[in-house]
């Protein structure tokens, strides 16, 4: 799994696309009885572990899911608070899931903004005239790749640091953009794009970068 | 594809629109619409499969539309000529027009810009890059000339909503 995600952004700023290709490797669950020993905070909406750390579970997890069925926030899928339903112990024993809390796609569509007004400081910040805007953001962990077309929308590829070939991918996203989503004529432009040829297409695409691309990585 | 269905799709659409609207004008400016809806969806082919950079100047603009745009989606090349003393107007010169083989316009529909098509997709299409042009047919083979020209002038850059980068 090379390629994380792919981010599509219209002239505007706004998130039109999404697509992530990462299964998130730290999850744990496991089964617990009255009292939990792990200490659970509210956080940003999402119930995080705050101490207690131990057998794959840290501090900063979220609480995936309970019992099977995956949370809703602050509460349980049925709608309970959760702190409120752990504290009750005629609800255990109970099997929590924890894991890297997942972006939201609100936390998305903002963070997808947010790299919009970056992009556009990229290029101001430039000591040269005519700058483009970020094109690379690197990581430790991943590289964030940028292309901006002539037109203004930017496609962006979140992929391994060793993965080679994403300028390539970066042009082939744009080509399966212009075939698949503008030549749909019940697509209107700068909205959110819900074509499945183009979702289709983008993932045989991923498919065949991340297969070129390992020659290099080895992994 | 056979360009003949191509044709005659175009020949229906045109037809079809004279019948609902009764008025030349008011077909030519549907069809002005219609070409403006695709051209703003085709530049974005165009610049995927052509990798073309952004033009310098508007005679680099005239001749990637000449040669490159042109010859990728009619298969024809269009001269580049009359350009204005200012260097913002200039005529595309075309032998031969695609969209008019075999068509006769009766004398009923004088005033029927046929390909006006054309000029909604030029339109839109560089309104998409920033550049606002007016487009309009000088000559038409339809109408008795010889040659059909296309005349394009710049009128301004679109600096609202510019691409980060492109000052």
């Amino acid at each position: 799994m090379a390629i994380f995600s792919v981010y599509v952004v219209n002239k505007a700023g706004g998130l039109i696309y999404q697509y992530d290709n990462y299964v998130a490797k730290a999850e744990v669950e496991k089964t617990f009885s009255y009292p939990l020993d792990v200490v659970l905070k509210h956080h940003d909406e999402k119930v995080v572990v705050s101490f207690g750390q131990r057998d794959g579970i840290r501090v900063g997890h979220a609480v995936l899911s309970i019992n099977g069925a995956d949370v809703n926030g602050k509460n349980t899928a049925e709608g309970k608070d959760i702190l409120e339903y752990l504290k009750d112990p005629s609800n255990y024993p109970v099997s929590i899931r924890f894991g890297r809390a997942r972006l939201s796609s609100n936390e998305k569509l903002m963070l997808a903004s947010m790299f919009h007004s970056l992009f556009a400081i990229g290029s101001q910040l430039s000591p040269e005239v005519g700058s483009s805007g970020i094109e690379m953001l690197e990581t430790d962990v991943f590289k964030l790749h940028c292309y901006q077309t002539l037109t203004g929308i930017k496609f962006i590829v979140l992929a391994d640091p060793r993965q080679s070939g994403i300028d390539a991918l970066l042009r082939k996203i744009y080509e399966i953009y212009s075939d698949f989503a503008l030549k749909n004529p019940f697509y209107s432009l700068e909205m959110p794009i819900r074509c499945e040829l183009f979702d289709q297409n983008l993932k045989s695409a991923l498919e065949i970068a991340e297969k070129a691309g390992n020659f290099g990585t080895g992994s | 594809m056979n360009s003949e269905l191509f044709t005659l799709t175009y020949g229906a659409l045109v037809t079809q629109l004279c019948k609902d609207y009764e008025n030349d004008e008011e077909v030519n400016k549907q069809l002005d619409k219609m070409g403006y809806n695709i051209g703003v969806r085709l530049i974005e082919d165009f610049l995927a499969r052509s990798s073309i950079g952004r033009c310098q100047d508007f005679r680099e603009t005239a001749d990637v539309i000449a040669k490159v745009a042109f010859k990728m989606y009619l298969g024809v090349t269009p001269s580049v000529t009359n350009w204005s003393p200012a260097g913002d107007e200039f005529s595309l010169i075309l032998e031969n027009n695609p969209l008019v083989d075999f068509v006769e316009l009766p004398d009923n529909h004088s005033t029927l810009i046929y390909s006006n098509l054309l000029c909604g997709v030029l339109r839109g299409a560089l309104e998409m890059v920033q550049m606002a042009v007016d487009v309009r047919f000088a000559q038409d083979t339809l109408r008795g000339d010889n040659v059909t020209e296309i005349r394009m002038k710049f009128i301004k850059r679109i600096e609202e909503n510019l691409p980060a980068g492109d000052e």
